[in-house]
């Protein structure tokens, strides 16, 4: 008879044969996401006088490869705020579930009550402020359980005193608003662009709602150009106080790769 | 001889379909003294009674701050008020901690009507003895809120419970049409008014026994909301109110017409 503690409960070895360990654990110990895999690219997003101009291109790549061109990146909240995901698809897929329940539960809080007194917004709803901040503490406490989602989101909507609103949470839970933001590729080459539109949030309230999404048109083809993992078909977005419009079939109109040719210093040619 | 076999646990029904141990902690809320809630389109008050436990002891409190927008008015069991104020003040702080927003006082109301409704149901629980009166503003403008025992929440206009709060109720049923459009000293007034119908027939307010609780949100012509946060008024600051419904006769004379309730009423 085996009286140690770990044999109790098993099937006894002279009976039966030995037992095969094997089915107790799977090898190694428990991961989370180490890397992202389905990834999509830059987010890039501007305030303007009247709200914010969000967008990002539809594509989902697996390493380098363009896996799927038709991913919906931007995201409608309770119709006043958008949010848009760069990074692990999955993630995304499983923040927007989460976002969508959470958005569920707020309409049921709020149905009841008379409608609201600010910015547009039906009265007490979560506005982008607030779901900003939300987000950044999920963001941050899954850090922390170093199980993080591996995303940057820029949130784009309206704060509690019914002013535009843009802000930005990383996978480490990090999070600002700003007048122009961008993600990702974005933040090197479409932010310095939007930054000489919008440098401070008085400019941003100088702009229209044309111009903004001309910058943001502007920007999308410059990522195009110079971005490896993006794609001339991306969604729009443009939150107002009236609410969220997306387009999720724009195209870039009128590339000219002509500078293409006098690019130097990588591909096939040498020198 | 006659003991009640149904009311040694809150899971058993009588044959009546009754729960006893239920009904019994409705009956610790009327208990405690009277507290009065009023909500108009700008402003939600509470007043309360204070009561002493003799001559030469203080008053215990009525009136609890719960968060910036939000305060309690209790009838009943002071310490199953305390576990309930700490968790309402948690949830009002992880609320504002994780939204940055102050929680809507319909959702704060709802949770602890879940968390005591869990209490009539689980053997070995108990109901809280404690009935509340939560006053709060939030985007949705002024709210007033009856909690009961049973785990019931109920949005009011206005409302009383407490010791011999009918009397308070009878007052408000009578003038409730007119609530809506008061502003916030009419609102405390008529609150103090509630009050003073319940009272017993040789006590009357005064700077001691009376608090006075306000929050409100008032619509300025711009469409800015300006928020006045909950606050309890207690001692001299409610002398004022009091001296200002001190003349009335009981039945609310100066609310209104009342010209011949005052005359029947011999003091």
């Amino acid at each position: 008879m085996d009286h140690r503690p770990q044999a109790w409960g098993r099937p006894r070895d002279d009976v039966y044969g030995p037992y095969d360990a094997s089915y107790l654990q799977t090898s190694g110990p428990k991961t989370a996401t180490q890397s992202p895999v389905v990834t999509g690219t830059s987010v890039i997003a501007i305030k303007f006088k009247d709200g914010v101009v969000m967008a990002a291109d539809n594509l989902a790549s697996y390493g380098s490869l363009a896996r799927f061109t038709d991913v919906k990146r931007l995201r409608p909240f309770l119709s006043t705020s958008v949010v848009g995901f760069g990074g692990d698809v999955s993630d995304m897929q499983y923040l927007d579930r989460h976002l969508t329940e959470l958005a569920i539960d707020e309409a049921y809080e709020h149905e009841s009550s008379a409608a609201g007194t600010s910015g547009g917004a039906p009265g007490g709803q979560l506005n982008a402020a607030n779901l900003h901040k939300y987000l950044s503490k999920l963001m941050y406490r899954r850090r922390n359980d170093f199980d993080p989602l591996w995303n940057q989101v820029l949130v784009a909507g309206f704060d509690g005193a019914g002013k535009p609103f843009l802000g930005s949470v990383d996978l480490r839970g990090t999070a600002f608003a700003a007048p122009s933001l961008a993600s990702g590729f974005g933040a090197m080459l479409a932010q310095p662009i939007m930054r000489r539109h919008a440098a401070t949030d008085a400019d941003a309230a100088a702009l229209s709602r044309e111009q903004a999404v001309q910058i943001v048109r502007d920007c999308m083809k410059v990522l195009f150009y110079r971005d490896a993992r993006s794609l001339d078909r991306y969604s729009l977005a443009v939150v107002t106080r009236d609410g969220v419009e997306i387009s999720e079939d724009e195209r870039l109109e009128q590339q000219s790769w002509a500078f293409a040719e006098r690019v130097r210093g990588y591909g096939t040619q040498v020198v | 001889m006659f003991r009640n076999n149904y009311d040694n646990d809150s899971v058993t029904f009588s044959p009546q379909g009754r729960i006893f141990q239920v009904e019994y902690a409705a009956e610790a809320v009327k208990q405690g003294s009277v507290v009065v809630g009023i909500a108009s389109k700008t402003h939600a008050v509470l007043v309360a009674i204070k009561r002493n436990a003799e001559e030469l002891s203080s008053y215990q409190k009525k009136l609890f701050p719960i968060d910036e927008h939000v305060g309690i008015a209790i009838a009943g069991l002071t310490s199953d008020a305390r576990v309930l104020s700490n968790f309402m003040k948690q949830q009002c702080l992880g609320h504002r901690l994780t939204y940055g927003r102050n929680i809507p006082v319909r959702t704060l109301v709802e949770m602890i009507g879940s968390k005591a409704q869990i209490n009539t149901q689980h053997y070995g629980k108990r109901p809280y003895g404690v009935g509340l009166l939560v006053a709060g503003v939030d985007d949705h403008g002024p709210h007033l809120f009856e909690f009961q025992p049973s785990g019931m929440t109920e949005e009011m206009i206005a409302f009383a419970i407490g010791a011999r709060s009918q009397m308070a109720r009878t007052y408000l049923e009578k003038n409730v049409a007119k609530f809506a459009d008061c502003d916030r000293e009419e609102l405390i007034r008529h609150g103090l008014r509630a009050l003073k119908e319940s009272l017993v027939q040789d006590r009357e307010l005064t700077v001691d026994n009376t608090s006075v609780g306000v929050a409100g949100s008032v619509k300025a012509d711009d469409g800015s909301v300006k928020v006045e946060p909950f606050k309890v008024y207690d001692g001299q600051d409610v002398a004022a109110w009091i001296e200002s419904v001190a003349d009335d006769k009981e039945g609310g004379a100066s609310a209104g017409e009342g010209e011949g309730e005052g005359m029947e009423v011999d003091s």
